[in-house]
């Protein structure tokens, strides 16, 4: 089974229309349209603050948008893999139990995940004590086990090497394929992610561009803010006075930590 | 055979324990040591006006506790919880010994409601303490999954439906029934030390939630009966001797597990 490439046809899933979000008086977010579909892979890229974790908890309902609205498709099952998962030391928990939160799971399906997921055999062991890849992989095999309609990753493959980046998109485009869901990641991972994407969002406080991969690597937008198609490392030569596609400058909104 | 009143006292510690056990492993694991302080503080509020306005005692410790945790909620993010709660429970507790010194007779035996009073609990006491307990534990259980999901990541939580402001009203009421049922045991000042040594003891012994909480139990309720035999034989105050007993478990437990490791390092 292929997953659907004919995004507009499939239903949507979520809707943000005109969303802003303000914390602690700063504007994180702003003029935030965009629209997850049926079976879609949406990525989102951006700088270093530029409000893709926010936008990720806006969207699970972990954040209240300060003005515009948001629609879930009804009975919209969302499964959630944060940037950071800092388990207090003085809470004991192993990886078999981990997986069976929030409801005990039938123990084959755990026992098989975890393997497909590389971490057989370390059913017992506690979390803490996984590497960080291992970390990273095991929440990604909880999360596909409530079989969500929109699976949500917050730099899932952030502290994995060159060939763990390459196979955590692949599994990701493979769980895609094999179970249909929707796919909303964010990723500093520029060349890998947009190989597997449907769909693009340079974000940077508010949308800069957006579009098919191709689309969004060609434009002048993109351009501006990734630097003329170097990779991963061209994010961080993000200059603040880039140019949006329709000619307005993107100067003097707040870049976050630019390392520019 | 032990004196009544002794058995009755053991039962009571024993219930306060299995209350405590379940409570005392979150409070550790959310960091919410100083919360469990600041409500037993306010509690003192509570004893007052349920003597000032003759009202049952417990309705009254559970009200003010809750009052407090809904002050907590409604203030926290314009200054930090630490700061809140440090505010909020000495003014609850002065408060309380000020109020306390308007009620007649009650100024002698303060330090019952400080310190406890486990040896003259009654059979009334003992069935509150128990129903009490049983409140806390079910809860608890009922919330389970949801609560420990909710510690580890409240994204994750709430991306499986699981509010996290849910869970800690759970957990704030949980915490008002405790509080409410050791006030009479070990008192205002030393609960929170019936919340947190046994669930730190038994943290080193277990490899589950699960565990750390039965192991828990078992810790708070060895503590009591020891400390309760160590009170009756070198006549001292009972609520302190307990908290003695349950600290000098810590020390132990974190012992045995720290020579367990060195012995399996041992090739
Ligand atoms: N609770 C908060 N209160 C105030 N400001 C916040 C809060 N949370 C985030 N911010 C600010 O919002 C901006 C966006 O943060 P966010 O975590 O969404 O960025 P990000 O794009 O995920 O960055 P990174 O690439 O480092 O993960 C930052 O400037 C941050 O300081
Ligand atoms: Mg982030």
């Amino acid at each position: 089974m292929t997953a659907p490439l004919t995004a507009p046809l499939s239903a949507p899933l979520i809707e943000l229309d005109n969303v802003a979000v303000t914390l602690g008086g700063h504007a994180v977010l702003r003029d935030i349209d965009m629209t997850v579909r049926q079976g879609e892979i949406v990525t989102v890229v951006g700088p270093n603050g530029s409000g893709k974790t926010t936008l990720m908890r806006l969207i699970i309902g972990a954040l209240a948008p300060s003005a515009g609205r948001i629609t879930r498709a009804a009975g919209l099952r969302l499964a959630y893999v944060p940037q950071r998962l800092a388990i207090d030391p003085s809470l004991p928990i192993t990886a078999g139990r981990f997986m069976n939160l929030p409801h005990r799971r039938d123990p084959g399906r755990v026992a098989a995940a975890l393997t497909r997921a590389g971490l057989g055999g370390l059913g017992s062991r506690p979390v803490s004590a996984l590497s960080g890849g291992q970390l990273q992989r095991l929440l990604l095999a909880r999360a596909m086990l409530s079989e969500p309609d929109l699976l949500i990753l917050d730099e899932g493959a952030a502290g994995l090497d060159q060939p763990g980046v390459a196979a955590y998109y692949a599994r990701v485009e493979q769980l895609r394929a094999e179970t249909g869901c929707a796919v909303l990641m964010v990723s500093h991972d520029l060349q890998v992610v947009m190989r597997a994407s449907d769909h693009v969002i340079c974000l940077n406080g508010h949308i800069c561009c957006e579009g098919t991969p191709e689309n969004v690597s060609g434009s002048a937008a993109y351009r501006g803010l990734f630097g003329g198609g170097e990779g991963a490392l061209a994010l961080y030569r993000h200059h603040h006075d880039h140019v949006h596609a329709d000619g307005t400058p993107c100067a003097g909104h707040d870049h976050g930590e630019d390392a520019a | 055979m032990p004196p009544d009143f002794m058995v009755r006292a053991a039962l009571a510690g024993i219930g306060l324990a299995v209350a405590c056990a379940p409570l005392g492993c979150f409070v550790v694991w959310r960091r919410m040591a100083y919360y469990g302080d600041a409500t037993a503080h306010a509690a003192l509020l509570g004893v007052a006006l349920s003597l000032a306005m003759s009202l049952p005692l417990a309705p009254a410790v559970i009200a003010v506790a809750l009052a407090m945790a809904a002050a907590v909620g409604a203030l926290s993010g314009r200054q930090s919880v630490d700061t809140l709660l440090g505010v909020l429970a000495h003014a609850a507790l002065a408060a309380g010994l000020v109020a306390v010194s308007f009620v007649q007779g009650v100024r002698s035996d303060l330090s019952a409601w400080l310190f406890g009073d486990i040896l003259s609990v009654t059979r009334g006491d003992l069935v509150t303490i128990w129903l009490g307990a049983a409140a806390v534990a079910a809860l608890i259980f009922w919330r389970w999954s949801r609560l420990i999901l909710a510690t580890l990541s409240p994204e994750m939580a709430v991306a499986d439906r699981i509010s996290p402001r849910v869970e800690q009203w759970v957990l704030n009421i949980a915490l008002a029934l405790v509080v409410a049922v050791g006030i009479r045991i070990v008192g205002a000042l030393l609960i929170s030390a019936m919340l947190i040594i046994p669930a730190a003891a038994a943290r080193p012994l277990s490899r589950s939630p699960e565990a750390m909480v039965l192991a828990a139990g078992l810790i708070g309720s060895v503590a009591t009966l020891a400390g309760l035999g160590a009170a009756w034989r070198l006549d001292t105050p009972t609520g302190p001797t307990i908290v003695c007993a349950a600290a000098v478990l810590f020390v132990v437990a974190t012992g045995v597990a720290g020579a367990g490791r060195a012995l399996q390092a041992r090739p």
